[in-house]
């Protein structure tokens, strides 16, 4: 089996979705989720603050610089992620669909480069 | 007869080495290694044949020693690479016994190599080298880029496969659909890369040509309700039926208007109309089919006078309303100009954004010199002869130029 990262993308400064259309997509995103754990493909999964609350750290030979805010300043966040287990990139797509569809947001597929441990 | 070696070797190569490389990645899995260990085992031919002879089955034979060859690698390399390695072997061993439509090695490889997760231009590229086997340079020219340009979408294209996992199968009836298309597209460029070799002497690559119909005949056998798969194969063979009356005794071009033709092969002319007929009849148009309707017109015609260009435009409004490309706008003008001059479908031409195309040019040429504008004739035969590789297009074009 294979691992791939499905990364949420948000895009800062669209309009706040109604209070209505965050349930929804929280029951989705639930149906989604039990339905990918069920299958046996589950690895991990989170969603994220906004990128403002983020902070980036770089450190060379002891020297300590902390930045605020996100790495990559473009209106492109990440929003949140799941790792999934799946046989090949065919599977991987399918499952992005059905997630990309949950959130309301597009989905970015990328492979882990270590293949998951079998359970 | 070393001489008789070298040409069998050539003949092998061309034949044999896409099918070979297909069979090898099935076997292992990883594209770099099917394409090394087949070229080693040409290298290996060319040092054994001319000593042992021809063997009695030389594509058998190279996919024989290629998968050896690629044994030996992976058995030196398991230390490096463990279980990766293994498996490799372990699949190398097992799967070699599959036979039918749904097994044809190529028919796999061309729906990896058209992934929708690949780049457009990635999937061609990746199809003309890995079933077609062509060179990076050929590949370069029937895209109208720079070959370091396709060289590195081949490198990211043979990654992207192996480290996101893109799957090796034909795909499943839902599938279909959606992944088709840039599969019939990329099975016409390699009949159009066979049919007019973009570089050097060889006109016809006659294998390329028998490749792509072997292909869309496939696909047309293993997805018999795609309308789009049947006429892609009868405008793949209403244009093969033309070949012999393309060129003349001396090797040069013969255009449509002037071709003998006599010397059509009405057979396949024939079966061509008959699938354009049945195409017809399901009612569900897309543009292979349009154009295979209008090279059937083109065959209908006893002689060039005679073409139905009334019907051929009518085909053209309809084929451009479905595929609304520069190349289409172009070809569209041929028929506008037979029908309302050259100066209403020079208009046309003269729109289009195609300056790397030297059918471009070579059409413009023609309009201006139809318009009696010689000047500007010539200097567009210039342009269109500084963009083809293929010498016989060029003293095609450099003696329609010289005879202003």
């Amino acid at each position: 089996m294979r691992q791939y990262l499905l990364a949420v993308h948000m895009v800062e400064g669209e309009p706040t979705p109604t209070e209505e259309q965050t349930q929804q997509a929280y029951k989705a995103v639930d149906a989604f989720n039990a339905e990918v754990r069920s299958a046996g493909a589950w690895g991990f999964a989170g969603g994220l603050h906004p990128a403002t609350t983020a902070t980036v750290v770089r450190s060379q030979g002891g020297q300590v610089i902390t930045t605020d805010g996100p790495f990559a300043e473009t209106k492109e966040q990440l929003g949140g992620f799941w790792v999934i287990k799946a046989p090949d990139l065919d599977a991987a797509l399918a499952w992005a669909a059905k997630g990309s569809e949950a959130c309301a947001a597009p989905v970015e597929v990328r492979p882990f480069q270590d293949p998951a441990e079998e359970d | 007869m070393p001489g008789a070696d070298a040409a069998a070797i050539e003949r092998t190569y061309r034949e044999s080495s896409g099918r070979a490389v297909a069979t090898l990645i099935r076997f292992f899995g990883d594209i770099d290694l099917a394409e090394e260990a087949v070229q080693e085992a040409f290298t290996v031919a060319a040092e054994r044949w001319p000593a042992v002879g021809v063997p009695p089955n030389p594509g058998g034979w190279i996919v024989t020693t290629a998968r050896n060859k690629a044994v030996d690698r992976l058995r030196r390399e398991s230390s490096r690479y463990g279980r990766e390695a293994q498996a490799a072997l372990l699949r190398a061993d097992t799967g070699s016994s599959e036979t039918g439509p749904l097994h044809d090695d190529r028919l796999r490889l061309i729906f990896t190599c058209c992934h929708p997760a690949l780049a457009p231009e990635a999937r061609l590229a990746l199809t003309l080298r890995l079933i077609a086997g062509l060179q990076t340079a050929g590949i370069a020219r029937a895209f109208l880029v720079p070959e370091a340009t396709v060289a590195q979408r081949l490198v990211r294209a043979k990654r992207k496969i192996r480290d996101a996992g893109i799957p090796y199968r034909v795909p499943r009836d839902a599938e279909l659909p959606d992944r088709l298309p840039f599969v019939l597209a990329v099975v016409y460029l390699v009949f159009n890369e066979g049919y007019m070799a973009s570089a050097g002497d060889d006109l016809i690559r006659s294998e390329l040509c028998t490749e792509a119909i072997r292909l869309a005949r496939l696909l047309a056998e293993l997805m018999p309700d795609e309308p789009e798969v049947w006429g892609l194969l009868a405008l793949l063979l209403l244009t093969e039926a033309r070949r012999q009356a393309r060129t003349g005794p001396d090797g040069s071009l013969v255009l449509l208007a002037d071709q003998d033709r006599g010397r059509w092969d009405h057979a396949l002319m024939a079966e061509g109309a008959d699938l354009v007929r049945a195409c017809l009849r399901r009612n569900r148009p897309g543009p292979y089919q349009l154009q295979a309707a209008i090279s059937a017109v083109h065959g209908d015609a006893p002689t060039a006078a005679q073409t139905d260009w009334g019907q051929i435009l009518a085909l053209y409004d309809q084929l451009i309303t479905i595929a609304p490309t520069p190349v289409v706008a172009l070809n569209r003008c041929v028929a506008v100009a037979e029908l309302r001059g050259p100066s209403e479908a020079l208009a046309i031409v003269d729109q289009l954004d195609l300056d790397g195309y030297h059918l471009f040019h070579s059409t413009r040429a023609d309009l201006l010199r139809r318009l009696g504008r010689y000047d500007d004739a010539r200097a567009a035969y210039d342009a269109a002869i500084a963009r083809t590789a293929n010498r016989a297009e060029q003293s095609f074009l450099r003696h329609r130029r010289d005879s202003l």
